[in-house]
């Protein structure tokens, strides 16, 4: 399978990615490790005439402590992520669940940005950054702009950033020796999750339960009033619109995102 | 576009249509065809080659990408073919392939693998190697290839 054509130019810096995108408008679309965004072209859902590599811009790359978050450059691998000892030590739900992403070879490639933005609902990394609370920065024509967590994700495969605009940081809260798990439920050790749960501090998130990620608001409310795992996880299907697909119907996904929630709260439980 | 790589340990000028991807690069301009185009969609891992010594699907990688950078395919693991790497001569002396399509893959998988964890477990390489599939199921031959391999037995 071949891409439709277009060109390929190469970004040296994230203000120099936001000219080209106001040059070239809605034509264009960001490249960084292209492991969603190349198969999306060759498969001709997608055509733009312009395609902006960001993946060498070398701000845009980096790990680091700064308060009592950690901050992630948009176009880190996943493979710095999992390998991150600041993240193992600060935020280890980030890096583990890095870990699912694919498989190591698009783990060489692909980036923790390019994820969000993609916004698939059934991928790994957005419902963990929504389970952790995350602030994204992005960046546009009049500067930059913070986006909360609950607030990037606004529908399927689609996110708060502008067609103008550029995801330049993602900024996790410092969660420490806070408890935390992840359970993904696949048929193949590598597939996209039928339904996963992130839980971290309190807070939990599904995956591939509606549109977006979701946090379990009932279950995070239960615990707050110190509920047990199993009575919490009881409601965290409330208020989610799973899609029915070859995998699942609805009340199965329903059923899986209580018995994960169940099993994830145990573990984070310790 | 034009482009400057090292291929096999070659340095290479080219010029390229921009939505050229790595696989057909490999194989069509420079003349590397053991590098197969399995599923072309990501899983198979057949057309793995490293980037910078690190594990890749050509099939998901533009040739504009990479650019004043290194790529290695498996007819550059060995110089001359006579003397195969330790990679290629344990999946020779395990049988480590069948009908023989993802072993360029494999192989160049497996490199990747063991140079980041030299001394993997089984659960490892089994972990390692799950972007790599073998329609023939012969995965247990290629395990064992990979623990030979990290052995030094085949060497």
């Amino acid at each position: 399978m071949i891409p439709a054509p277009f060109r390929y130019l190469r970004a040296d810096s994230a203000a120099h990615a936001v000219d080209l995108l106001g040059e070239h408008g809605d034509e264009a679309k960001l490249l960084a490790g292209g492991q969603s965004l190349l198969p999306v072209l060759k498969l001709r859902l997608a055509d733009p005439a312009v395609l902006i590599d960001i993946s060498r811009v070398p701000d845009l790359s980096y790990i680091r402590v700064d308060g009592d978050e950690v901050a992630i450059g948009a176009a880190t691998r996943h493979r710095d992520v999992v390998e991150s000892e600041e993240l193992r030590r600060e935020v280890p739900l980030l890096p583990h669940v890095a870990g699912y992403v694919g498989d190591r070879q698009i783990r060489h490639r692909g980036t923790l940005g390019g994820s969000l933005v993609h916004a698939d609902p059934a991928a790994d990394l957005p419902c963990a950054v929504l389970a952790l609370g995350a602030t994204f920065v992005v960046e546009g024509p009049s500067g930059q702009r913070r986006v909360d967590a609950g607030e990037f994700f606004q529908g399927y495969f689609q996110t708060a950033v502008g067609a103008d605009e550029i995801l330049v940081e993602v900024r996790v809260p410092r969660t420490g020796g806070a408890g935390w798990a992840y359970e993904k439920f696949v048929r193949r050790s590598n597939d996209w999750a039928i339904v996963a749960v992130a839980a971290v501090d309190g807070r939990v998130a599904l995956a591939n339960m509606g549109e977006t990620p979701l946090r379990a608001t009932a279950t995070e409310r239960a615990l707050a009033g110190g509920a047990s795992p199993a009575e919490a996880a009881a409601s965290a299907a409330e208020g989610t619109s799973p899609i029915e697909d070859m995998h699942a119907d609805r009340a199965y996904r329903a059923h899986l995102a209580r018995v994960l929630t169940e099993r994830a709260l145990v573990t984070a439980a310790g | 576009m034009k482009i400057g790589t090292t291929v096999n340990g070659a340095a290479r000028q080219d010029e390229i249509e921009d939505r050229l991807l790595l696989v057909h690069y490999l194989r069509d301009r420079c003349g590397l065809t053991a590098t197969n185009v399995g599923c072309d969609t990501t899983s198979c891992g057949a057309c793995t080659v490293l980037l910078d010594g690190e594990s890749v699907k050509s099939c998901t990688v533009l040739a504009a990408q990479v650019d004043g950078r290194e790529v290695t395919t498996v007819e550059g693991l060995s110089a001359d073919g006579a003397d195969p790497h330790p990679v290629q001569a344990a999946f020779r002396q395990e049988h480590g392939l069948q009908c023989g399509f993802c072993t360029p893959g494999m192989v160049m998988a497996s490199v990747s693998l063991l140079r980041d964890n030299p001394k993997p477990t089984e659960q490892e390489v089994r972990e390692g190697l799950e972007g790599n599939f073998c329609r023939c199921t012969g995965y247990h031959n290629i395990v064992r290839a990979v623990l030979a391999a990290a052995d030094g037995v085949s060497s």
